[in-house]
């Protein structure tokens, strides 16, 4: 779970919380103040839901009022949202698609249910204005410079990959600094773009702003190749990207072969898992909890199957919340398939698998 | 009156039973869900709530009115928090949430043992071996004599009176026993081992300490004398209430003993007869059931220590139905007829003599011919669960170990860990 330790908390504060907590030990003060108030939390970060729209079919903005102890996030970043679904907690990360500066305080992210996903329809079709829910920390190096709208820019965006880009938008067009922005847009059809209505107006609004939208039922896949057409001077402009890997990957190639990769920025909601070797799996053992670990599956799935209640974020390998020292035989990084067998080495749980047994060790909080 | 677990039932019935009652508790466990965290969590908030208006009425303790007021109130929190809720949360009833404030990794209660140490003595050792004299020490509490295959000494002539000061600080009981101090004598604890066990109990004690009997009688200015009083007050009701509860879980008549020899190579469904005959329920209403953090189904509490203590008296019926079925004794009464038993017995064994071991009949399949295969897989199958694992493709359930700071003795056992 991503704990708000992270969060620095102001001495004095802490000294105070510290000196409340001999009066409630073994609780916390957390536990009486939460009584009163579900969101006068200091030892981890709550919201709570107050309102929920719809965007298309199976698509839901998700507007949360971060309790007290919010620290306030950059555009393009993400959160881990920590929810209960019958009674079991879940956490997923998703991005940040409010305004940072909006003026209610709240934030939002817009959650597509996806097949079978337990929390993304959750959210989408069950949750409920009010339900309290759990924050990880605001996470993530996808965002503007703080001079963004100096120069030109382009965002590429397939699908959901929009939510991260839809937040920088509503920032620079709140701090007026809306400046020469193209938007390569591509979904399946019109009535499945996310945010569709708010995207165009804003395109008609702003005389700066170019849109390209492109419907991929009667149109091909968007290409980076399709740039020279849709965008003639990419290569002069600061580039935004997000959506499925398959179009990540070749803007990435893209820009490559042009030399331009430091103008390129990424963000991946998903990552390449290889499939794992058949002998893998095995039993893991993080201090004295033990759990069975099959071939293939992530360490903190298996964990988190077995009732374990483990530290993560992302899910996805990028944000080393999840990390472990691994003491004890080997694991498998199941995006490279590379085996981790040096005792001492880094193991981040959500993205290696078991390679026979192994004990780990869990970083320090 | 140690008699081997269901003696007059056949191998085949045995295995029979164990399979059932697996069953039973894979079916409740799938239909854990919402329902169950709105319980656990409806009981957290009473409880903080009940606690919070027990410390403000005590600041104003020197009102007779308020000070009867607080006690109620926080005894009543105190009783809340380290039976319904503490006991059972750190047995891993509410792992499969994963909230980190109800998960037995986390939790610490609200008494001067601590959760790590209670865990292993109670989750592992207690429920393990239950009521097998020499291994379960839970069984007169390595200080009173409950049975007559334990030798009298003439310090149990004692015993009734020590029993009831073992009640009015049941809790610092709790704490002590926990340290093992036998087991430093036998040689099998480093004294390094012991002292740091004794380092972490001071640290609870005056954590404890400072809270009731300092800090929010200072809080209290005035009436801090009558907090004083007013929190001694709560946790000696508490310590008396669960001394009381939790001696007529395994003491009343119903309570079988059993022998190591009994226990030797046990399967999975002796394991549940033994649990059965050695535990014995209180019948009351609600609030007893409450009150007592649902030890009042200590039968149900027994053969599945891991599901949430409100699923208990849902099965309660169906267990009984079980034990007719099978002829074995589901040993039931209201808590003056249990604790009347348990009084009766603690007197009795304080005297030489009682009743002995008595081997009764048993299938020879069962003791002599154990089918060496299944032995082994049955074996095998211990090992797994005394490290905490289950078998690969078991459904998602939570997995405990038996706390493994004691790992030299936990592994040359091969008993079924509780589950």
């Amino acid at each position: 779970m991503p704990q708000g330790d992270t969060l620095a908390e102001p001495t004095a504060r802490r000294r105070l919380l510290d000196l409340a907590g001999v009066m409630t030990t073994p609780l916390l003060p957390d536990d009486y103040l939460t009584a009163v108030n579900p969101l006068w939390a200091f030892s981890e970060l709550r919201g709570r839901i107050e309102q929920i729209i719809p965007r298309t079919r199976e698509a839901a903005t998700i507007v949360i009022r971060p309790g007290r102890r919010w620290p306030g996030h950059r555009a393009g970043q993400h959160l881990a949202l920590g929810v209960d679904v019958d009674g079991v907690r879940h956490w997923r990360s998703y991005s940040l698609t409010s305004d940072p500066r909006r003026p209610d305080g709240c934030i939002s992210v817009t959650v597509k249910a996806v097949d079978g996903g337990t929390v993304s329809s959750h959210l989408v079709y069950r949750a409920a204005v009010g339900d309290l829910i759990r924050l990880g920390p605001p996470e993530g190096e996808f965002v503007l410079p703080r001079d963004a709208g100096q120069r030109p820019m382009l965002f590429i965006t397939a699908g959901s990959g929009i939510t991260p880009v839809m937040s920088m938008l509503r920032e620079l067009e709140s701090a007026g600094a809306l400046g020469d922005v193209v938007h390569v847009h591509s979904e399946r059809t019109a009535d499945q773009v996310i945010f569709g209505p708010e995207l165009r107006r804003l395109a008609d609004e702003q005389a700066t702003v170019v849109r390209h939208e492109r419907h991929t039922h009667a149109a091909p896949r968007l290409a980076p190749t399709d740039l020279d057409e849709l965008c003639p001077d990419w290569r002069e402009r600061d580039t935004y990207a997000c959506g499925p890997m398959g179009l990540l990957d070749a803007v990435e190639a893209h820009y490559a072969a042009a030399g331009l990769t430091e103008r390129l920025a990424i963000e991946r909601f998903e990552i390449a898992l290889i499939g794992a070797d058949p002998g893998d799996g095995g039993t893991a053992t993080i201090g004295d909890l033990t759990f069975e670990s099959a071939a293939g599956v992530p360490l903190l799935v298996s964990g988190e199957d077995a009732g374990l209640v483990l530290r993560s974020g992302c899910r996805m390998g990028i944000c080393h919340t999840c990390v472990c020292t691994l003491v004890d035989g080997q694991a498998r990084d199941l995006r490279t398939g590379e085996l981790i067998r040096d005792p001492g080495a880094d193991v981040q749980l959500c993205v290696s698998a078991a390679a026979g047994d192994l004990t780990l060790q869990a970083a320090k909080a | 009156m140690s008699v081997t677990p269901g003696a007059h039932l056949t191998k085949a019935e045995v295995d029979a039973l164990g399979v059932e009652l697996d069953a039973l508790h894979d079916e409740i466990r799938a239909d854990l869900g919402q329902r169950d965290a709105d319980y656990i969590r409806k009981v957290v908030d009473a409880q903080h709530k009940l606690e919070l208006g027990g410390r403000l009425t005590g600041l104003f303790s020197i009102l007779p009115p308020m000070w009867l007021a607080s006690v109620t109130m926080l005894s009543s929190a105190k009783i809340i928090a380290d039976m319904e809720i503490g006991h059972n949360v750190m047995h891993g009833q509410w792992d499969w949430m994963r909230d980190p404030s109800l998960h037995s990794s986390t939790f610490e209660w609200d008494t001067v043992s601590t959760s790590a140490h209670w865990k292993h003595t109670h989750n592992y050792l207690h429920h393990t071996y239950t009521n097998v004299i020499g291994k379960d020490r839970d069984l007169g509490y390595t200080v009173m004599r409950v049975s007559g295959d334990q030798p009298w000494k003439p310090v149990y002539l004692a015993q009734p009176l020590y029993n009831a000061l073992i009640a009015a600080t049941f809790e610092y009981s709790i704490a002590l026993y926990d340290l093992e101090f036998e087991e430093l004598v036998a040689g099998n604890l480093s004294v390094r081992e012991y002292t740091g066990r004794m380092v972490t109990m001071w640290q609870k004690i005056l954590k404890q300490g400072a809270k009731d009997y300092v800090v929010w009688p200072l809080l209290s200015g005035i009436s801090a004398p009558t907090t004083i009083a007013a929190n001694i007050s709560a946790n000696v009701i508490r310590n008396v209430w669960a001394h009381t509860i939790i001696f007529c879980g395994h003491f009343p008549d119903g309570g079988g003993t059993f022998t190591e020899d009994d226990i030797a190579g046990e399967t999975r469904g002796e394991w549940y007869l033994r649990q059965m005959e050695g535990s014995c329920n209180i019948s009351g209403g609600e609030l007893l059931h409450l009150m007592s953090g649902n030890l009042s189904y200590q039968i149900e509490h027994h053969i599945f220590p891991d599901l949430p203590s409100n699923r208990y008296k849902e099965i309660a019926p169906r267990v009984q139905e079980i034990c007719e079925r099978y002829g074995i004794e589901y040993s039931t009464g209201p808590l003056w007829k249990q604790y009347g038993q348990t009084v009766k017995r603690i007197v009795r064994f304080a005297f030489p003599g009682g009743a002995k071991s008595e081997q009764r009949e048993v299938d020879p399949e069962r003791t002599s011919q154990r089918n060496p295969r299944v032995q082994e897989a049955a074996d095998a199958q211990d090992r797994r669960k005394a490290r905490g694992v289950r078998a690969a493709g078991a459904r998602q359930a939570p997995v405990k170990v038996a706390a493994a700071r004691d790992t030299s003795r936990s592994t040359t056992v091969s008993a079924p860990a509780s589950r």
